[in-house]
C-alpha cells in the first residue's frame, strides 16, 4: 500500500469512534501492541529528546525501502509512534519524503503534533524524513 | 476565613469550560490566575495614563511616575525593605537573579566558591554556573534527603571561608519544602557569605520579611502573585547594591554621559535601564493590595487545608506516590502513578479539564534524585476547592484505568 493508502485507512479506522476517550484507548491499545525496538539500538544516538517523554527511533534500508521501529517512554507518544511507523515504514524514501501528516489532524490528534508540545514527536517525523534524505542520497 | 466562592468571582477564567469540562486549574506555581482589579488596572492605566516616566514634565508622564514610584513604596511595604530604593523592578525572578550573578563577578576569584541547592530551579542554579565558568569559582551543592529537604549538616559543612554567596530558594517549586531560611542566613553570613533568596514560590504564600530574614537579595516575580507577567522585584541592601555594577546600559540609568566617561544614576535607577514595564510595575502593585486584603494569613490557613485534603485523598489512590513529603511543605503535590508516565497521565486528566504541570518542573536534578523522568503536579491556590480536588482524584482514577 501506498503511505497515502495506509492514511486513509486510519483515517477510516479512527472515524468509527464517537469521542475522545475511544480514540485514545485505541491510541493505548496501539502504543502497547508497538513491537518493541531492539535495545542494542536504545541508544543516546537515537534518542530524541521532547522536553517530557522521550522517543527512540531507528531506520535500516531494506531493499531500496525503509524499516523503521521505535519506542518512547509514554504510552500516548507510543500509540502515535505507532500510527507514524505504520504509514512511513517498509515505503521508498523518495514517498517518505513527498510525504505530509494531515491524517493526524483528521484523526482529531493534532495537538500532539504541534511544535511546541513537548512529546518527541514533532522531531521523530524530522528524523524520519532525514533517514529517508540520507538513505535517497545513498541510492 | 476565605470565602472560596466569592473570591472565584473575581477571577474571569476560572468561569469556563475546557475541552467541554468545568475548568479545574491547579497550575498555580508556574502561574497565577488575574482578577478583575487586575485587568482592569492594567487597561485603565493605558486609557487613562500612559506615559514615559522619569522625564517628561508633562501631566500624564508626571503621574504615570508617580503611579510607578507609588508602587515601588507600596511593594517595599510589603516586603518591610529599609528603602524604597532597594527595590528594584525586573522582568521576573530570572531577570533578578541575573543581575545579580552577572555583577556578583567582581567579587569573585578562582577557588571561591558559590553555594546552591538541590532544590533549585534551573533559573537559580544556570545563571551561577555560568558565573562560575566565568570567573573559576566551584560551584558547591547543598544535597537534599529522601523527603524532599535540605540535608542542614552538609550546608553546615560546606560552608567555609571561600564561600562567597550562597543562593537557594524560599520554597521549592517542585516539591514545596520551605527551606529554613532566616537560620541558612545566619549561618551563611557567619562566614561572610552572601545571600540571595529566590522568593518565587514564596510570595504567593506569605509575606517576606527582609529585614527580619537579613537576606541580601531576594527576587520574586509578579505573575505568580495575581499580577502581570513580566513583572518582578530585586530586593537589595542599599550597601551590596552600591557595590554591585550595573547590569545593562541604556537610558534612565545614567547620571551624565560623555564620550569619555559616563557615571551612573543612584539607586534604583542604576539598575533600570531602558524604559520598563511601566503598566506591569504599576499593576503588581494593584495585585499586592488584593491579596492584603484577603491577608496572608488566611491564604496560608486556606491553602494548608487544601493540600491537607489532597494528600489525603490522592494518597487513597492505590500506585500513588507523592515527591516531598517535608515537614514544612506549601500547597504545592508533585506525584506519579506506579509504572505510567505523567505525560500520560497528563494528557488524559487535560481532556477532563484539569490543568496540572507534568514534567521535570524546570528542576532536572530533583528528578535525577529521584531517577524519574517527572510528576504530576498539583499546585493549589486561594482561589481553588475542595471540590475541584475531588474533581482531580477522579481524573486521576480514570486516567489509570484507561493506561494500566
Amino acid at each position: 500500500m501506498t503511505i497515502q493508502e495506509i492514511q486513509n485507512e486510519i483515517v477510516d479506522e479512527f472515524s468509527m469512534f464517537d469521542d475522545w476517550m475511544q480514540r485514545y484507548e485505541y491510541i493505548i491499545e496501539l502504543g502497547k501492541s508497538l513491537p518493541l525496538i531492539d535495545e542494542k539500538y536504545k541508544t543516546d544516538d537515537n534518542i530524541i529528546k521532547g522536553c517530557q517523554s522521550k522517543v527512540w527511533l531507528q531506520g535500516e534500508e531494506n531493499d531500496g525501502r525503509i524499516m523503521f521501529t521505535a519506542d518512547s517512554d509514554a504510552i500516548l507518544t507510543k500509540g502515535i509512534i505507532a500510527i507514524l511507523i505504520r504509514a512511513f515504514s517498509n515505503q521508498k524514501p523518495a514517498d517518505i519524503l513527498e510525504a505530509n501528516t494531515d491524517f493526524i489532524d483528521e484523526i482529531g490528534l493534532k495537538e500532539h503534533l504541534s511544535p511546541t508540545r513537548a512529546n518527541g514527536l514533532v522531531s521523530m517525523i524530522k528524523q524520519i524524513k532525514m533517514y529517508a534524505l540520507a538513505f535517497e542520497a545513498k541510492q | 476565613m476565605i470565602d472560596s466562592q466569592k473570591i472565584r468571582a473575581d477571577f474571569p477564567i476560572l468561569n469556563q469550560t475546557v475541552n467541554g469540562k468545568p475548568l479545574v486549574y491547579f497550575d498555580n506555581a508556574a502561574t497565577s490566575q488575574k482578577p478583575q482589579v487586575v485587568i482592569d488596572a492594567e487597561a485603565n492605566y493605558y486609557k487613562e495614563i500612559n506615559a514615559n516616566i522619569h522625564r517628561g514634565v508633562h501631566t500624564l508622564s508626571q503621574l504615570a511616575t508617580d503611579a510607578y514610584e507609588a508602587s515601588r513604596y507600596k511593594i517595599q511595604q510589603h516586603i518591610n525593605a529599609k528603602f524604597s530604593h532597594e527595590v528594584l523592578f525586573t522582568s521576573g525572578t530570572t531577570h533578578g537573579i541575573n543581575l545579580v550573578a552577572n555583577g556578583f563577578g567582581s567579587f569573585l576569584k578562582p577557588g571561591d566558591e558559590v553555594m546552591v541547592s538541590a532544590l533549585e530551579h534551573h533559573s537559580n542554579i544556570v545563571p551561577w554556573q555560568m558565573l562560575c565558568e566565568k570567573t573559576g569559582a566551584k560551584l558547591v551543592v547543598i544535597p537534599m534527603n529522601e523527603n524532599g529537604e535540605l540535608i542542614l549538616s552538609e550546608f553546615e559543612r560546606l560552608l567555609s571561608e571561600k564561600t562567597k554567596m550562597v543562593t537557594v530558594n524560599h520554597i521549592s517549586n517542585a516539591l514545596g519544602t520551605i527551606n529554613p531560611i532566616q537560620w541558612m542566613i545566619e549561618k551563611a553570613h557567619e562566614v561572610g557569605a552572601a545571600v540571595l533568596i529566590d522568593g518565587a514560590q514564596a510570595v504567593p504564600h506569605l509575606k517576606p520579611d527582609v529585614q527580619d530574614l537579613d537576606c541580601d537579595f531576594y527576587v520574586f516575580s509578579g505573575h505568580k502573585i495575581c499580577g502581570p507577567t513580566g513583572t518582578g522585584i530585586l530586593y537589595g541592601k542599599e550597601a551590596w547594591l552600591n557595590k554591585l555594577p550595573p547590569y545593562q546600559g541604556g537610558g534612565e540609568m545614567i547620571a551624565t554621559v560623555s564620550f569619555e566617561k559616563t557615571t551612573y544614576a543612584e539607586l534604583p535607577h542604576k539598575f533600570e535601564a531602558g524604559t520598563p514595564n511601566i503598566a506591569g510595575g504599576i499593576v503588581l502593585g494593584t495585585a499586592i493590595d488584593y491579596l492584603n486584603e484577603i491577608g496572608f494569613d488566611n491564604i496560608a490557613a486556606y491553602e494548608h487545608e487544601l493540600l491537607e485534603y489532597g494528600t489525603k485523598k490522592l494518597l487513597e489512590i492505590e500506585g500513588l506516590k507523592i515527591y516531598g513529603t517535608a515537614s514544612q511543605k506549601t500547597s504545592v503535590i508533585s506525584f506519579n502513578l506506579d509504572g505510567i508516565h505523567p505525560y500520560d497521565v497528563g494528557t488524559i486528566i487535560d481532556k477532563l479539564g484539569i490543568a496540572v504541570r507534568t514534567g521535570h518542573h524546570c528542576a532536572q536534578p530533583i528528578m535525577d534524585f529521584y531517577q524519574i523522568p517527572g510528576t504530576l503536579r498539583a499546585s493549589f491556590a486561594f482561589y481553588n476547592t475542595k471540590e475541584e480536588i475531588d474533581a482531580l482524584v477522579e481524573a486521576v482514577k480514570k486516567a489509570q484505568m484507561m493506561l494500566s
